[in-house]
């Protein structure tokens, strides 16, 4: 009972989006990398490692359900703490600017809400074009070198990004992911208590490193399945 | 120089107010902005209207009386300033400057610039104090403390209480206040007996008393007068988190 008021305290609160955010972000980037695999010389080797993904078996859903709840508690938070910023300022100031640095109040991090939201309606659609998006039973099989018949995720991936909607639409998604991590990384340890006067500043400058190469990792796949 | 105002007008607590447009045509460079207002306020007393209500007492930066929104920014362009310390040569002749009060719903206006800023006070209460009996004064140097430390406990302790941090913060969040507190007494050993039951009152207070959440813009740093860094917002966490766990 005390944890849960803790949890629900100012500093819960941020200690909650911090964690899931973390948690969200380390999903964000072995994601990435997956998806480089459609990269390979190897035109089996996406295939393969979705497949070696989905039969871990139990370790596969308790991940699948911890991201869950991540999403969902970081979404929930998130959008609290945009409510009590509204209740906290219920007047608003005709003349307002940043006082600029040593302020962190730049674009990412004044959209966080908006990119935040843009990425959960992402989420749902982009769930239901791929995860729930056509399977075997519609005829996407291909063949592993192994000799196996498994769901042909790259085939649907190809096609996909064929469509200039797919295929533009998502590295626009992918530019505002790398915004929502550009304050995102950094603050989340901000928020986990981890930051020092010393580590700031170098933290700060990684998370946009960060966000920039996730962006582009992601935006390069389907940019290249459109183009070559 | 000549200097157009546009400043907010309330009459109580409870009427709405709005901008109204002043211009004063003897300012002096060397003038603080507090200063300017007095000006305006022989003016508007000649002419038979009412003069703008602002608070300030010491006029050297070290109360923490005064706060004002000037030019968009709490306490105004010049960093590290408190308003009274603000000087009109950080503006250009023929400028407007839009005057308004620190905006939070914790703030309530009482009259045209004064807001009510004793939730500070009831943070304060909760526990911003060391309560144990730490007896007559000791020997100096009796506790040793590393300089650092020392260093940064008085960087913290050198908040005044203006109220800046939260007027900035676009979430109305008084963190940097209640942590610059928590911080100034954690930090030394007297301080650090009643420590977990501190930070979770202080906090508990902050949330009873309608402030916004920290979103760790780090806007409040850069308005405060003092220059407090949010590290201590970090520290607040850690102590947060241990007092929590350890409880
Ligand atoms: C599901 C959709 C999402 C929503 C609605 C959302 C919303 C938000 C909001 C509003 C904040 C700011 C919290 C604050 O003001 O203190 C935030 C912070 C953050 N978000 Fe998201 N976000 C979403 C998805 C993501 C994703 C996919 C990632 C991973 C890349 C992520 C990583 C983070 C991180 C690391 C933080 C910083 C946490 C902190 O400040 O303590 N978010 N998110
Ligand atoms: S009047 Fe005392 S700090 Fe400005």
């Amino acid at each position: 009972m005390k944890m849960m008021s803790a949890l629900m305290s100012p500093v819960g609160r941020k200690v909650l989006t911090g964690v899931t955010g973390i948690g969200l972000v380390a999903f964000v980037i072995a994601h990435m990398i997956g998806n480089l695999t459609y990269l390979s010389p190897d035109p089996t080797a996406y295939n393969a490692y979705a497949y070696k993904l989905m039969s871990l078996g139990w370790i596969f859903y308790t991940i699948e359900i911890l991201l869950a709840l991540c999403f969902i508690l970081h979404a929930v938070v998130g959008i609290t703490i945009q409510v009590r910023r509204r209740q906290a300022r219920p007047i608003g100031y005709k003349n307002y600017t940043s006082a600029g640095s040593p302020s962190l109040q730049g674009y990412s991090a004044r959209s966080m809400i908006f990119t935040g939201i843009i990425l959960l309606v992402f989420l749902v659609l982009h769930l239901i074009s791929f995860k729930y998006g056509p399977g075997e039973a519609e005829g996407y099989i291909a063949t592993l070198s192994t000799g196996e018949e498994v769901r042909d995720l790259r085939r649907l991936m190809t096609e996909k990004f064929h469509e200039p909607l797919y295929a533009f639409g998502y590295p626009i998604i992918m530019i505002l992911l790398g915004m929502h991590m550009r304050h995102g990384v950094w603050s989340a340890l901000q928020s986990l208590g981890v930051m020092s006067r010393r580590l700031s500043p170098l933290v700060y400058t990684l998370a946009a490193i960060l966000g920039i190469l996730v962006a582009i990792g992601f935006l390069f796949v389907p940019l290249y399945i459109y183009f070559w | 120089m000549i200097i157009h105002l546009r400043i907010w007008r309330q009459e109580d607590r409870t009427s709405k107010g709005r901008l109204v447009d002043y211009t004063v045509n003897e300012a002096s460079e060397h003038m603080s902005f507090l200063e300017l207002l007095d000006v305006l306020n022989e003016q508007l007393l000649q002419s038979g209207d009412e003069p703008v209500e602002f608070d300030s007492d010491c006029r050297e930066g070290i109360c923490g009386s005064c706060g004002l929104m000037v030019a968009g920014i709490a306490h105004g362009p010049q960093k590290r300033t408190a308003v009274c310390q603000l000087h009109m040569r950080s503006f250009n002749d023929g400028d407007t400057i839009t005057v308004e009060p620190f905006r939070a719903k914790a703030f309530p206006i009482i009259r045209d610039l004064v807001v009510d800023r004793s939730a500070f006070d009831r943070i304060i209460e909760a526990h911003g104090y060391v309560s144990v009996t730490t007896g007559s004064a000791p020997d100096a140097n009796a506790i040793p403390i590393p300089k650092e430390t020392v260093d940064d406990a008085m960087d913290y302790a050198a908040c005044i209480g203006c109220g800046a941090c939260v007027a900035a913060c676009p979430n109305g969040s008084a963190s940097l206040f209640t942590a610059a507190k928590i911080s100034h007494l954690g930090l030394l050993p007297q301080g650090q007996v009643e420590a977990s039951q501190r930070v979770i009152s202080m906090v508990d207070q902050m949330d009873a008393e309608g402030f916004g959440d920290c979103s760790n813009y780090a806007e409040c740093e850069a308005v405060c007068p003092k220059g407090i860094s949010i590290q201590g917002i970090a520290r607040m966490r850690r102590a947060y988190m241990k007092g929590v766990l350890s409880a």
